[in-house]
């Protein structure tokens, strides 16, 4: 695999660029890759044509970093005089503390964990400066609100990044129910002082649960890869692995720290040490669930190939998004969930038909 | 087509087109036959198929798709209309992902060694006018972009065929009798389409760029007296800068593009309603 070993890429022939980079494109990851060759120092050796799609590629990604880490001054000019602490998640997180998952990494929004009890006023605050809420459904707005763990998204109408505003980083009717008060607590002062990051074992834990807890999995190749950075990143400080697996028993969070490791290490080739991975093997699903999951993991986070998509895919694609609901919420309120999300699916398919219908012609 | 796929070369961007859509792959033939066509293995810079949808669509007013890597970033037309389909989907593969190049929303014909742009919006006329000084010699290199390598600042050719809309289809047909077009698209997003052959001489030397020469904006207006006006270098900036597809995205690099070619072209406004006095006009600005 490519990401694992670039140097391998310098012997591919026309045929499998042509495939890795559109697989690259396809999961998010042409940027990271590109910028593996520019650390490898190869990037002069390769077709002409693999140097113009890199430089396309960073050209992108550079253009999303700089609008995120603008957005958030933004933000930070809005908040001016008020001192609600900004803790920084994920994709903006790594970029403005210059962590190694930020290298050639596309983002599209900045996710912010905010005290709950400031919440609304933050709200207020960034809805008085221009931010909107992003147009939603009336049954997704109250989706939001009631029973998920950040705020509908919020943009600017002049510009392009989402901002996510979450108080904490498990849905509220999940089972799992890691204690907020303890991430805000430990977290980070970066250079800016008024901003912050989760500590080092918080920020693998969140990208952890985020991944496989509460997204769909579908083309998460990508979050694997930050886990990975951030696994080799961190590793390498005294008592780092103790504290992470000490930190997701205290938070009840071992299961997806568990997962984590399992795959990074079998697809990624993260370097964990043995005593950490069979702490959280404590964790383990039973051995044929943990064999179901083996195989759902990798039909869904290993990319295939754009033209040929597999049944096996979809339908994997299918049970792993039953699975993230399934702990979201509990199965009263799933089913209901599910229920409105189909009609209101069907209900939106007969509209865009008929629009299709009378308006082109 | 069918199995393999297209390997078709233009300008510096190679497209893979799989289809099964005889009708289309007719008009390939038709606007593509003189393009040159890569040799296997090669790596393309987009991966597009041109298909039928399946369901119910297959049997009741059939449709065609457009897939980028296959994913279909747009609605299905009606099954007739698949190479204008075809056209306009790769104009938005190329606007979305060309960030080597500073794209220009711009016609780019070339004399001399100099490249005339003729940056617009839609309805400006860019694409009659463009058509109109190609049939009278100029090489075409793009009716829709104008490609500007950064590193250097020359623009790179990207003939195609031109697609002109309405009332310009019956416009260039009297202008010149000398010219290929094809079969007309009525009821289209924008009106009626039909598609002008690129010139041979242009797709023989779609590899050779060229440095810009002059930056004019150009408006079709009826009735309107010919009047080619300079314009100051900031506000050219600044036209130009607007009328780019990805000049934000550039950042720095993007403001340093546009000035250099803004420096190095002299830049009017144009406003016309007859062609031959047009042309005739740019034909003096570029001669003297």
């Amino acid at each position: 695999m490519a990401l694992r070993e670039p140097a391998r890429m310098l012997a591919f022939g026309l045929d499998e660029w042509d495939l890795l980079l559109r697989i690259a494109r396809q999961t998010r990851l042409l940027g990271r890759l590109a910028v593996i060759m520019d650390e490898a120092g190869e990037v002069e050796q390769l077709p002409a044509s693999v140097q113009q799609q890199f430089t396309a590629a960073r050209v992108f990604v550079t253009h999303y970093q700089r609008a995120a880490c603008w957005e958030i001054n933004r933000i930070l000019a809005a908040l001016e005089g008020s001192d609600v602490p900004l803790v920084l998640l994920k994709g903006s997180a790594y970029i403005l503390a210059g962590l190694p998952p930020s290298r050639g990494r596309l983002l599209s929004d900045v996710d912010l964990l905010v005290p709950r009890e400031l919440l609304d006023s933050f709200e207020r605050t960034l809805l008085a400066h221009g931010w909107a809420a992003v147009k939603l459904e009336e049954y997704d707005q109250r989706y939001y609100r009631t029973w998920m763990h950040e705020l509908p998204p919020l943009r600017h109408p002049q510009r392009l990044i989402e901002v996510d505003i979450h108080h904490t980083i498990t849905p509220l009717t999940s089972r799992l129910r890691p204690d907020p008060e303890k991430l805000l607590a430990d977290s980070v002062s970066l250079a800016d002082g008024r901003l912050r990051i989760l500590q080092p074992v918080d920020m693998v834990l969140h990208s952890a649960v985020h991944l496989f807890h509460d997204g769909e999995l579908a083309n998460s190749l990508r979050d694997l890869v930050d886990l990975t950075d951030l696994f080799q990143h961190f590793g390498k400080h005294a008592g780092f692995w103790e504290k992470l697996v000490e930190r997701a028993r205290s938070q009840e969070l071992l299961r997806p720290l568990f997962y984590t490791m399992r795959y990074t290490n079998r697809f990624l080739a993260a370097d964990i040490p043995v005593s950490a991975m069979s702490a959280a093997g404590d964790a383990a699903p039973t051995a044929p669930v943990l064999r179901i999951m083996d195989n759902l993991i990798a039909a869904v986070m290993l990319p295939e190939h754009p033209d040929f998509p597999r049944r096996r895919r979809v339908v994997a694609q299918w049970l792993l998004y039953v699975r993230s609901h399934w702990l979201r919420m509990p199965p009263g309120k799933l089913l209901l969930h599910l229920a409105r999300k189909q009609i209101m699916r069907w209900k939106h398919r007969q509209a865009t038909a008929g629009a299709v219908l009378h308006g082109n012609r | 087509m069918a199995d393999r796929g297209l390997l078709l070369q233009t300008g510096p961007f190679t497209v893979r087109v799989h289809s099964n859509i005889n009708g289309f792959i007719r008009l390939m033939q038709q606007f593509y036959g003189q393009f040159p066509v890569v040799e296997a293995p090669a790596i393309a810079d987009f991966h597009v198929r041109v298909t039928r949808p399946g369901g119910i669509r297959r049997w009741w007013r059939p449709q065609v798709q457009f897939l980028l890597d296959g994913q279909s970033p747009f609605q299905p037309f009606q099954l007739s209309h698949a190479f204008p389909l075809f056209e306009w989907g790769l104009n938005w593969s190329i606007a979305m992902r060309a960030h080597q190049y500073l794209m220009l929303h711009s016609a780019a014909v070339e004399r001399g060694g100099k490249v005339l742009l003729l940056p617009a919006w839609p309805g400006c006329g860019k694409s009659t006018l463009c058509a109109a000084l190609v049939s009278r010699g100029w090489r075409l290199f793009s009716d829709e972009f104008g490609l500007v390598r950064v590193d250097d600042g020359q623009l790179v050719p990207l003939p195609r065929p031109t697609p002109l809309k309405n009332k310009s289809i019956d416009v260039i047909r009297e202008f010149t009798a000398d010219v290929e077009i094809g079969p007309a698209f009525h009821g289209t997003r924008k009106g009626t389409v039909a598609h002008l052959r690129t010139p041979d001489a242009s797709v023989v030397q779609a590899h050779i760029a060229a440095p810009p020469g002059w930056l004019v904006f150009p408006r079709y207006r009826v009735n309107a007296p010919l009047q080619m006006k300079p314009i100051a270098r900031p506000q050219a900036f600044l036209k130009l800068a607007n009328n780019s597809f990805n000049y934000r995205l550039l950042g720095l690099q993007g403001f340093r593009v546009v000035t250099r070619l803004v420096r190095n072209c002299d830049c009017y406004t144009l406003s016309y309603s007859d062609l031959d006095e047009a042309i005739d006009m740019l034909n003096r600005l570029v001669d003297t």
